[in-house]
């Protein structure tokens, strides 16, 4: 069993919170700079980046969360996470925490309306088709060299990673499957 | 009108990405560009806040088109918009317009004294108040995919959504006790559809985000809010109707994120050295006076 950091500023941190339960590990609510420690992987869930962006340069927790993820632990972020794990954020132009060389269109589908919900090959995952829950998600517009590309959608890069940091423009945690989470707390092990 | 096409669990998927933050209530762009610079996971466009609605009296309907677009043109989180209970054409309007999510509020004036908007028809969410478990399974029993509760809009006084937030929670911890046989007379008694109300008693909460709203004023109130259940707040007339909105703005956000710590919620109050806005006694208000008692 591994402790599980779910940021928790704002967003559906619940939701990833009952993901890491179901996979029998412990969710722990990140908020403030000190919930860090004793973590063993970190989750940055859906929202608002913008919002989240805001709380995590008051409460000071913008550099050791980057510190965090740069760590060696296992790292997930979805919608808003992966914008927070981010290279480059456009759509506007906002600051993010850089830890994964990808460039990131906030909003990139559209609005409320432009949500979707779909079926993806399941790739290296491995199964039957994986569930893709898109709220008005951001595109991945470039990936870096050393950024593998896990799952497509309509040719565009949907989970990302490099090494154990691993980015999502869907919602895994809203499927009930935890096919993500697993592969992604898998690839922490030496 | 036929059967949407859109899944409930997208309609609430966007409810679940708002947790834990704070909606605002904004009237023009620039309030809207300084609710979203101080932290707010969504805006509200509507004509006027609640207060001035109540102060200014006449009807009061869904915001001007020019200004809720312009709105969705210049924030890059989610705006919402307010529609008359009942006005399904304010709604359609709103739904082409492209908004996230609507409110069928009943800070506007009625516009159908009988029935609720059918929100099971329209692919954009509804967020609908209520005061009690049998008002939220009705509206959530027409569609509506959020819940908050109806507080008393625009007074500042969070009296009557502690009463309301209180009265859903007491009323789910009651069907949770009952045996299989008493349900079908609790769903009588409370007005509501009887598969809702097993599926509350088997899971002790909403099938749909459960908010709060009416009343929050300052950082304290939220906290308050958040602690008696809430998973996220509405703010009216609490930011601009203040002496220092940005600044409000930004504490009730930390205070809503960091509602069980009080050593932050306390640091949320210190950075507010201006008044809120006034605050009115609802208990001396005319029955005429409550927006509350408007929707059936």
């Amino acid at each position: 069993m591994v402790t599980v950091g779910v940021l928790a500023l704002q967003g559906d941190f619940e939701a990833h919170a009952r993901a890491v339960l179901a996979l029998g590990h412990e969710p722990c609510a990140v908020k403030t700079a000190a919930d860090l420690a004793g973590t063993d992987a970190l989750v940055l869930p859906g929202g608002e980046s913008s919002t989240m962006l805001k709380l995590l340069r008051e409460e000071r927790l913008f550099e050791p969360l980057r510190e965090a993820c740069t760590s060696g632990r296992p790292v997930l972020g979805t919608c808003a996470g992966a914008i927070l794990l981010a290279r480059s954020v456009t759509n506007p132009d906002q600051e993010s925490l850089g830890v994964l060389d990808i460039a990131v269109e906030r909003n990139g589908y559209g609005r409320q309306r432009d949500s979707f919900i779909t079926e993806l090959p399941p790739g290296a995952l491995g199964g039957g088709p994986l569930e893709a829950v898109f709220i008005r998600a951001p595109v991945i517009r470039e990936t870096g060299p050393e950024v593998e590309v896990v799952l497509e959608h309509d040719g565009r890069p949907v989970l990302v990673r490099r090494g154990a940091v691993w980015a999502a423009t869907f919602h895994p945690e809203m499927s009930g499957d935890v096919r993500v989470l697993e592969a992604v707390l898998r690839s922490g092990d030496p | 009108m036929t059967e949407a096409q859109t899944p409930l669990r997208l309609k609430t998927g966007l409810a679940e990405m708002l947790k834990g933050g704070v909606i605002m209530d904004v009237t023009t762009v620039e309030q809207a560009t300084i609710a979203e610079q101080s932290g707010a996971c969504a805006v509200m466009a509507l004509e006027r806040v609640p207060s001035d609605i109540r102060k200014d009296g006449g009807v009061a309907r869904m915001a001007r088109i020019d200004i809720i677009e312009s709105i969705m043109g210049t924030v890059s989180i989610p705006v919402m918009a307010k529609a008359r209970i009942g006005h399904f054409a304010e709604a359609q309007v709103l739904q082409q317009l492209g908004v996230d999510y609507i409110d069928e509020s009943e800070v506007l004036t009625p516009a159908d004294d009988k029935f609720h908007i059918d929100k099971h028809a329209f692919d954009v969410p509804f967020v609908c108040g209520c005061r009690n478990l049998g008002e939220a399974l009705r509206r959530i029993g027409e569609g509506a995919a959020m819940i908050r509760t109806k507080g008393e809009a625009g007074s500042g006084n969070i009296v009557e959504a502690v009463r309301h937030m209180r009265q859903v929670m007491k009323d789910m911890r009651e069907l949770q006790v009952m045996g299989e046989e008493e349900l079908m007379t609790a769903a009588k008694d409370l007005g509501a559809p009887y598969e809702l109300v097993r599926m509350v008693a088997q899971s002790g909460k909403l099938p749909v985000p459960n908010f709060a709203a009416g009343g929050v004023a300052t950082p304290a109130d939220a906290a308050l809010m958040m602690s008696l259940g809430a998973e996220a707040v509405f703010v009216g007339s609490g930011i601009f109707k203040s002496q220092d909105p940005p600044t409000f703005a930004a504490a009730i956000v930390k205070a809503t994120t960091h509602w069980n710590d009080p050593a932050l919620v306390l640091e949320a109050c210190r950075t507010v050295a201006a008044a809120p806005m006034v605050g009115l006694d609802v208990a001396s208000m005319e029955p005429d006076q409550l927006l509350q008692t408007r929707g059936w």
